[in-house]
């Protein structure tokens, strides 16, 4: 489903992403980790299209997303929910605004938002505060809403960019449990992240990078980081 | 389709209304453009007008000999309005020359007096020749100035004034040029303070255009409830500008009339105050619209 082919990055003189190489399967939950600086979030941008490889190609379905131009990236984004440690949402709309939104600039119709956002909120948890504003949620919670905001137009993959950066133990591991559920609903899930706990725990495909390079990758890894 | 055209002019309105402060004040720097772009336009008005005031009063008068037979009289101002620079042609015979020579002396009787003793008619009678621009008269006076002519006319004016009148029709031309220029200017400085007041007002909905492209969102999806704000501010600002400028103009009318008689500002506005309010229409919306399409143009890079 997802394919980096020989992918380097580099900005100006500095290699960021060196000669990467690996692939994903539908269905997987993969566990991208690394220092800071290993290169992770810029092989999320180059798949996501907001950063494009200096050289090598990447397919994502049926596209090559090194070859897409700025017109074509918006449906390349339709089949993928992005979740950042920044979280980004909509701070004056609701819980409910922000996640009908996202179907709303997809195009679906009003008689599907209204069916599917309620299922969607009752997937991450967060019914009783569908109608809460963004500012009046926990971080957790708000976490919640931009998961609920990714899924909630049926992408092939989540993306989740060191989702639980800012949140405390808890938090972290309610996010976890929510991504490895969805996970076995079918969705694929890549996870980028430094937290060995969480990897170790997870106990899925482990991907590991350092100085923009994969050092390993194996099934049911572990976190081998120094 | 009908779906996306409700949520752009949804998303629109809201845009427009939860930032009502910038809102505000885009409209009234948009308002400001259009303020100095209607006072372009109408001074540009009174400008022509007294340009053209100006250019009326230029012309070329010749006098016949005394003896020069009324046909012969007649015949040159039909050929003079066959040439394609004239305007007009006007025949003063020797006796309306005499009436109208009276007439302006009217209160004088001296003057009246001698050329009563005189016995006879002293005046001659002339061609007053107006060009459709007074850059042409040259052409006029050397066809005048053809010895053809020479046995009837006795002077011709512009070979006395030439030099006033070359002055005065580059007078004008420099007139119209630095007009135009002026126009060119201020209208170029009223859009950049337009468009940086419209690029602060759509640099606070910056995060939202990119958890729109996060999303999803196509590009003219994103763009397209801007591009409806910025024509919702020109829309405002135009008419506020007509609404502002009205008392203005009926203040300064009649100032304008006392320098040049001809022009009435006031009724000029009012009667072409629908013409005026479409041209600030096109002015602001262009503004409003081609502003707000290249800030989140520069938003939607990558």
């Amino acid at each position: 489903m997802i394919t980096f082919n020989n992918v380097s990055k580099k900005y100006g003189e500095h290699e960021i992403v060196r000669e990467v190489s690996f692939k994903i399967d539908p269905g997987e939950f993969i566990s991208l980790v690394g220092k800071s600086g290993a290169g992770k979030s810029t092989l999320i941008k180059m798949l996501t299209g907001e950063e494009r490889p200096t050289k090598g190609r990447i397919i994502f379905g049926q596209y090559e997303v090194n070859k897409l131009t700025n017109k074509e990236l918006p449906e390349l984004r339709r089949h993928m929910g992005v979740v950042s440690q920044d979280i980004r949402l909509l701070s004056k709309k609701t819980a409910y605004e922000n996640v009908v939104f996202a179907m709303e600039v997809a195009g679906r119709p009003q008689r599907e938002i209204e069916e599917v956002v309620p299922q969607i909120f009752d997937l991450v948890g967060l019914s009783t505060k569908m109608k809460h504003f963004i500012s009046e949620l926990s971080g957790g919670e708000k976490q919640r809403v931009a998961i609920a905001r990714a899924m909630v137009n049926r992408p092939d993959v989540i993306i989740a960019d060191e989702p639980t950066g800012n949140l405390d133990p808890i938090n972290t591991w309610g996010i976890i449990n929510l991504l490895a559920k969805i996970n076995e609903l079918g969705t694929t899930v890549l996870l980028a992240t430094h937290n060995k706990d969480i990897v170790n725990q997870l106990e899925k495909r482990v991907i590991s990078m350092e100085d923009g390079k994969i050092i390993r990758d194996e099934e049911k890894g572990k976190y081998a980081l120094v | 389709m009908l779906t996306t055209l409700y949520r752009i002019i949804k998303y629109g309105v809201q845009n427009f209304t939860r930032n009502y402060l910038v809102s505000v004040a885009a409209i009234l720097v948009l308002f400001l453009a259009v303020i100095v772009f209607s006072s372009l336009i109408l001074f540009g008005v009174v400008g022509e007008r007294a340009i053209y005031i100006v250019q009326d009063k230029i012309d070329i008068s010749v006098d016949f000999k005394a003896d020069t037979p009324e046909d012969e009289m007649l015949g040159l101002k039909k050929s003079l309005e066959e040439l394609a620079e004239v305007r007009t042609v006007e025949y003063i015979s020797r006796e309306e020359a005499l009436a109208i020579f009276k007439a302006r002396h009217e209160p004088d009787s001296d003057i009246i007096r001698a050329i009563e003793e005189i016995g006879e008619n002293p005046l001659r009678a002339s061609l007053n020749i107006k060009a459709h621009n007074p850059r042409d008269l040259s052409v006029i006076a050397s066809y005048l100035n053809n010895v053809a002519f020479a046995p009837i006319i006795e002077t011709v004016s512009y070979n006395q004034n030439y030099l006033v009148i070359n002055r005065l029709v580059r007078i004008i031309d420099i007139g119209r040029q630095a007009g135009f220029l002026l126009t060119i200017i201020l209208a170029v400085i009223a859009s950049i303070v337009s468009f940086n007041t419209i690029l602060l007002a759509i640099y606070s909905s910056r995060d939202e255009i990119g958890i729109m492209r996060h999303v999803g969102a196509s590009n003219a999806f994103i763009r397209s409830p801007y591009i409806l704000v910025g024509a919702a501010y020109g829309i405002f600002a135009a008419i506020l500008g007509v609404l502002i400028i009205a008392p203005f103009i009926h203040f300064i009318s009649p100032y304008i009339d006392v320098l040049i008689p001809e022009m009435n500002l006031w009724s000029y506005f009012m009667s072409n105050v629908f013409t005026i309010l479409g041209y600030n229409l096109i002015f602001a919306i262009a503004i409003g619209v081609i502003s707000s399409f290249m800030v989140v143009k520069r938003y939607l890079r990558g």
